[in-house]
């Protein structure tokens, strides 16, 4: 029960470009052509098209954009390499054998194992894909899929340096993050059911040789995550460039209204889980508890997560999955801000 | 999207990653210390698109080798179609629903697994044009006015400053001075500190420097705020020097009600803008 099948080969090799010659010809322009003409246009429109962009709310926008897919690309491709290294060169009995045959052991086994992914959450939705299509229960790839981006190194140490005089946030961000994780591990194990998740789709590479099914790999998932990583920070662009950040003074007075502020602020602004500590520390006139609230749903949960998990696991799943995981951090933070706090 | 599709997006994107981080393109949007990753990232990419070609060219070879020449042999763009050429556009479509769920519907349909990658993908595009094409500004006077001041005290307190001549000042060390050693260091001496000019809402003029934390989504000025002696035009984004001297003279951020001190201004010059737009020297 622990470890699910992998899927069967599919015979022959990779023929992934399967456009047809009607398909290219007739009723659509084939997409290099289509690509070299936009490039084209775009030169030639050079100077209206910079006109339109010199507004000042333009240029943020833009830089916001732009900043963030910059930033995040390289973990992308970090994860990217790392999932493809998953998929081709372990054998699925190394993940049998690393976790407990239980489900209910290997939830936390996993949601510790998320220590040793030195990323933001860009990096973990293609692991936690590879783990999925490499036979892990479900339930523990998820586990690890929402606790690597809040309970590594890296994140911690960012943590500890944005908040100074505050120590303990650290502890509770490791402590509440990994909860929700563990928690939703084992709610996936007893609640979900196996349609709601698609199989992470991709051709197989079996048959193929393991340098052609590395690339073809890392090509499938740059494309498909990198597309969705690019409408997350259109939204997260649009928020911080219109949005007046004076709209949450408002919402701090209230220490309820402040947590479920800063958590729907996590999820709409969809910053890097190595930045939001900072964020977090900037928002000096909002408690601990509910900044806390901000640390632990910002890494499991937001608009550019939800895109790039919709893309990886199908939109039955994160339908269920990240409201789910939403008012479960929410709960957990709360209770553990309270205590440790 | 096609495999060739991917392969020009793919060196594209690659390309674009390498020149930001191989020029000072990439100091406006991300920390100095990103940049050994951006140009690993923008090497693989370009070697996932060139490792596509060759294997796509190899396997075109040992088809033809095996005497089972590719059909379309003239479509030596598309050297792939080995199926019925008019089953391409279903390929990635929802299973029917009698199909039994799990990975093994696909076991019938031995071709069905040539799906090609979401249209989402096409959108990778757009960052690359606005990258190579506009190059977006740094982080300017209209994102440090719509955010509240950072200034945070520094826990390790402030250090002795040389005892005479000017003090040349970065904007975070005047105004932490400023507010929380109570401007002690600071009375009476001449101070020379350089930002970006910004305006608040009434034309109220301010000395701005941006820092990141991780990248310009999360930018965060420092705000002094400028009084006497300016110049009769104050133009946005320019970079100035100001000399002048401490005033006790408060006033509290409107976003955040962080305090910003004043600097009593005597003179200002033009200066260039620094390399790095974002003053790395303080929160990390």
């Amino acid at each position: 029960m622990a470890i699910t099948k992998e899927a069967p080969d599919r015979p022959g090799p990779d023929t992934d470009a399967g456009a047809s010659p009607q398909d290219s010809r007739g009723r659509h322009l084939n997409s290099p052509l289509l690509l070299t003409m936009l490039l084209v246009l775009a030169v030639a429109a050079q100077g209206p098209l910079r006109r339109v962009l010199a507004a000042p709310v333009t240029q943020s926008w833009m830089t916001v954009f732009v900043a963030v897919v910059v930033q995040a690309l390289p973990f992308l491709v970090l994860g990217v390499l790392l999932s493809a290294v998953i998929a081709v060169y372990v054998p699925p009995s190394f993940f049998a054998r690393a976790l407990p045959k239980r489900p209910a052991l290997a939830v936390p086994a996993a949601g510790m194992a998320g220590v040793v992914l030195p990323g933001c959450e860009c990096a973990s939705v293609p692991v936690a894909g590879a783990l999925v299509r490499r036979g892990v229960t479900p339930a523990a790839a998820l586990a690890f899929l929402l606790s690597a981006p809040a309970i590594n190194p890296i994140v911690l140490t960012a943590t500890a340096v944005a908040f100074p005089g505050n120590p303990e946030m650290v502890l509770a961000r490791f402590v509440a993050s990994l909860l929700v994780a563990c928690a939703m591990g084992w709610l996936w194990q007893r609640l979900g059911r196996g349609e709601w998740m698609r199989p992470p789709e991709r051709p197989s590479y079996e048959g193929l040789g393991k340098g052609a099914a590395f690339w073809g790999s890392v090509r499938h998932d740059v494309m498909h995550a990198g597309g969705f990583l690019v409408v997350g920070a259109m939204a997260a662009a649009t928020l911080k460039a219109v949005v007046p950040a004076s709209w949450l003074n408002a919402a701090a007075d209230n220490p309820l209204v402040a947590i479920l502020a800063l958590a729907v602020l996590a999820v709409l602004l969809s910053i890097c889980s190595e930045a939001d500590a900072f964020v977090a520390a900037s928002l000096t006139q909002f408690s601990l508890t509910s900044r806390l609230a901000f640390l632990v749903v910002g890494p499991m949960i937001d608009l550019k997560l939800f895109a790039m998990q919709t893309a990886t696991f199908g939109r039955a799943f994160a339908l269920r999955f990240a409201p789910a995981t939403f008012a479960l951090a929410i709960l957990v933070s709360a209770l553990v801000g309270t205590v440790l706090l | 999207m096609n495999r060739h599709a991917q392969t020009v997006v793919l060196l594209l994107t690659g390309g674009a990653l390498l020149h930001a981080g191989s020029t000072d393109l990439y100091l406006r949007y991300v920390k100095a210390g990103l940049q050994p990753l951006l140009i690993g990232a923008g090497v693989v990419l370009i070697a996932a698109a060139v490792a596509t070609l060759w294997y796509e060219r190899r396997a075109t070879r040992s088809r033809q080798e095996d005497g089972a020449p590719a059909p379309e042999r003239n479509e030596a763009h598309a050297p792939d179609h080995t199926a019925e050429p008019d089953r391409a556009p279903e390929t990635d479509r929802t299973p029917a629903p009698d199909h039994a769920p799990g990975p093994d519907r696909h076991a019938p349909h031995p071709d069905r697994h040539a799906h090609r990658e979401p249209r989402v993908a096409w959108l990778l595009v757009l960052p690359l044009l606005a990258l190579v094409l506009v190059a977006p500004p740094a982080a300017g006077s209209y994102t440090a006015m719509r955010t509240g001041s950072a200034l945070q005290e520094q826990p390790w307190g402030y250090p002795k400053l040389p005892a005479d001549g000017p003090l040349k000042l970065s904007v975070a060390d005047y105004a932490g001075r400023a507010v929380y050693d109570k401007g002690r260091a600071l009375a009476g001496r001449q101070i020379k500190v350089a930002g970006f000019l910004a305006l608040d809402g009434h034309g109220a003029p301010y000395l701005v420097r941006m820092a990141l934390n991780c990248c310009a989504a999360d930018a965060q000025p420092v705000k002094i705020g400028l009084t006497g002696e300016l110049p009769p035009v104050l133009q946005p984004d320019s970079w100035i020097e100001v000399t002048g001297t401490y005033t006790p003279k408060r006033t509290k951020d409107p976003v955040n009600g962080t305090a910003v001190p004043y600097l009593s201004v005597a003179s200002t010059r033009p200066v260039k803008a620094p390399q790095d737009p974002y003053d790395e020297a303080w929160n990390g």
